[in-house]
């Protein structure tokens, strides 16, 4: 794109920067509508499961009805508790939302089309999403309130315990692609079993690793069955209790921003991201974004699925699960996915 | 641990099992309906909104005898009477508090001349709570707007009263 903007007459550094801002938008645009609607399809599967009709009368099939609750939250009144720390307060929100939106930039949409193509894309990643849990845990202690407070204690602790075997599982996926470059990692999906299906997941080492990754991403993103931090049976909404209107909006937004990210990252580290599902040159004439998207999708109706099907874990259960299953598993996998690399010679 | 329950462990049997009735769930017909579009059918019984009814000659049937207000167990019902020009018992004051009301049915199984009734309508909310006050007039006005319903209801139900 920079190319473009220096035909046009300007110097590479304004063509840069013109051209920077441009992918941000590209990027971010596209996901705040998605996000819209991806709220209403996570309301419609969901009702869908219970026998329920969900959503259906804003606009056709009720296709407006995220437009229509964004702006009823818009017009409402924000609300700063008189004992909250008020700056803190209002900076948690938007480090939620501005950190949810950042993760984006690694990821690659389509062959060339990735805003960052760095070497360290897995790593950023790693860093951004640790980056996520300030978000909440300063909106815990800032408002000042018992229920915040306890919600963003569990945040913090389950978002490290599952972050530690996430690291692992990745490190498997590295170790087989040999890169931290996403757009290096889904090259290397590319005819990955038998010469013909793109994918790590259809590796029988690398699937468990999906299906902990998968599992992982849940707890991550805070979803249900681990929504934890905002168990309205004990913690009324979680951090979330004492925010209202635009600052209630940044975390409903970043929060499904974070699951679309969660389910684009299952996307391109397991099923080969922009690549179709099978490396046959027909399925090539459809454009790479399409794929991804459609695989996005998918996962995503596998969160609603998970959703609507499993009830809330407990807390101890949710740390037994990270610290004596994930985190022993993942462990077990890197040493016997490093292993079967040497011995097969992978490396040399 | 069996080996069999470790199996069931590893593969996430139970998981597994869930989501598979939860995806044929996602496939079959709503249980609710939809409804503004959508009733369901209703009882003659039902006990709704309450009405004053007339006789087919335009003749007010309450003779204001004040049982529906004696066995009211709310104490919704409000009601004032004294003699018309023609030496007729009538009622110059019929109140109903809406809010007060719980739709027990108790005022017109006491009514003697199947004045007050509860209707089919149920679809009465209002913006305010004073609208909910209702009066004679309209009692009255459901009473006449109602009728056909009513009088249908009635008949359906009189073998069993």
């Amino acid at each position: 794109m920079t190319q473009t903007f220096q035909h046009w007459g300007l110097s590479f550094g304004a063509a840069w920067g013109l051209a920077t801002i441009a992918g941000i938008l590209l990027i971010a645009l596209p996901l705040m509508l998605g996000v819209a609607m991806i709220i209403y399809a996570d309301r419609k599967i969901w009702a869908a499961m219970a026998l329920r009709r969900g959503p259906n009368v804003v606009g056709p099939f009720g296709l407006l009805q995220s437009f229509a609750d964004g702006l009823k939250v818009f017009l409402q009144e924000t609300i700063v508790p008189s004992a909250a720390n008020k700056g803190l307060f209002l900076i948690a929100p938007i480090i939620t939302f501005t950190v949810a939106l950042m993760a984006w930039a690694v990821i690659p949409f389509n062959s060339g089309a990735i805003l960052a193509d760095i070497n360290v894309g897995l790593l950023y990643i790693l860093a951004i999403s640790s980056l996520g849990v300030y978000g909440v845990v300063i909106a815990g202690w800032a408002s000042n309130s018992k229920y915040p407070f306890f919600s963003a204690m569990r945040a913090a602790a389950q978002m490290i315990s599952y972050e530690v075997s996430i690291g692992f599982i990745l490190i498997c996926v590295v170790l087989w692609a040999g890169t931290f470059n996403l757009n290096g990692i889904v090259l290397a999906q590319k005819g990955h079993v038998f010469g013909f299906i793109n994918g790590f997941v259809a590796n029988p080492l690398l699937f468990p690793l999906w299906v902990m990754f998968l599992i992982s991403g849940m707890a991550e993103t805070a979803r249900a069955p681990f929504d934890l931090t905002e168990a309205e049976s004990e913690l009324v909404a979680g951090y979330q209790t004492e925010y209202s209107s635009m600052a209630f909006a940044l975390y409903w937004l970043g929060e499904y921003a974070n699951v679309l990210l969660m389910c684009a990252l299952n996307a391109v580290l397991f099923w080969g991201g922009y690549l179709p599902p099978l490396d046959i040159p027909i399925l090539y004439l459809v454009p790479g974004f399409v794929w991804l998207l459609l695989k996005i999708l998918f996962f995503f109706f596998i969160f609603s699925w998970v959703k609507a099907t499993v009830p809330r874990y407990r807390y101890d259960q949710l740390m037994r699960l990270g610290w004596k299953v994930f985190l022993p598993l993942s462990l077990f996998f890197v040493f016997l996915i490093s292993g079967y690399l040497m011995a097969t010679g992978h490396f040399a | 641990m069996s080996v069999a329950h470790l199996i069931k462990t590893f593969t996430l049997w139970e998981f597994v099992k869930a989501h598979w009735l939860t995806l044929r769930y996602f496939f079959k017909p709503k249980a609710t309906i939809n409804y503004p579009f959508e009733k369901n059918p209703l009882s003659p019984r039902f006990r709704g909104e309450h009405a004053l009814r007339r006789y087919a000659n335009g003749e007010e049937r309450c003779i204001a005898c004040k049982l529906c207000e004696a066995v009211c167990p709310a104490q919704a019902i409000t009601i004032e009477a004294e003699p018309r020009e023609d030496g007729s018992r009538r009622t110059t004051r019929y109140d109903i508090d809406m809010t007060k009301c719980i739709f027990c049915g108790f005022c017109q199984e006491a009514c003697p001349v199947d004045a007050i009734v509860e209707g089919p309508n149920f679809e009465y909310a209002t913006e305010t709570r004073e609208e909910l006050l209702y009066d004679k007039a309209k009692l009255l006005a459901n009473g006449d707007k109602w009728e056909r319903a009513l009088a249908t209801n009635l008949e359906a139900d009189a073998a069993y009263r």
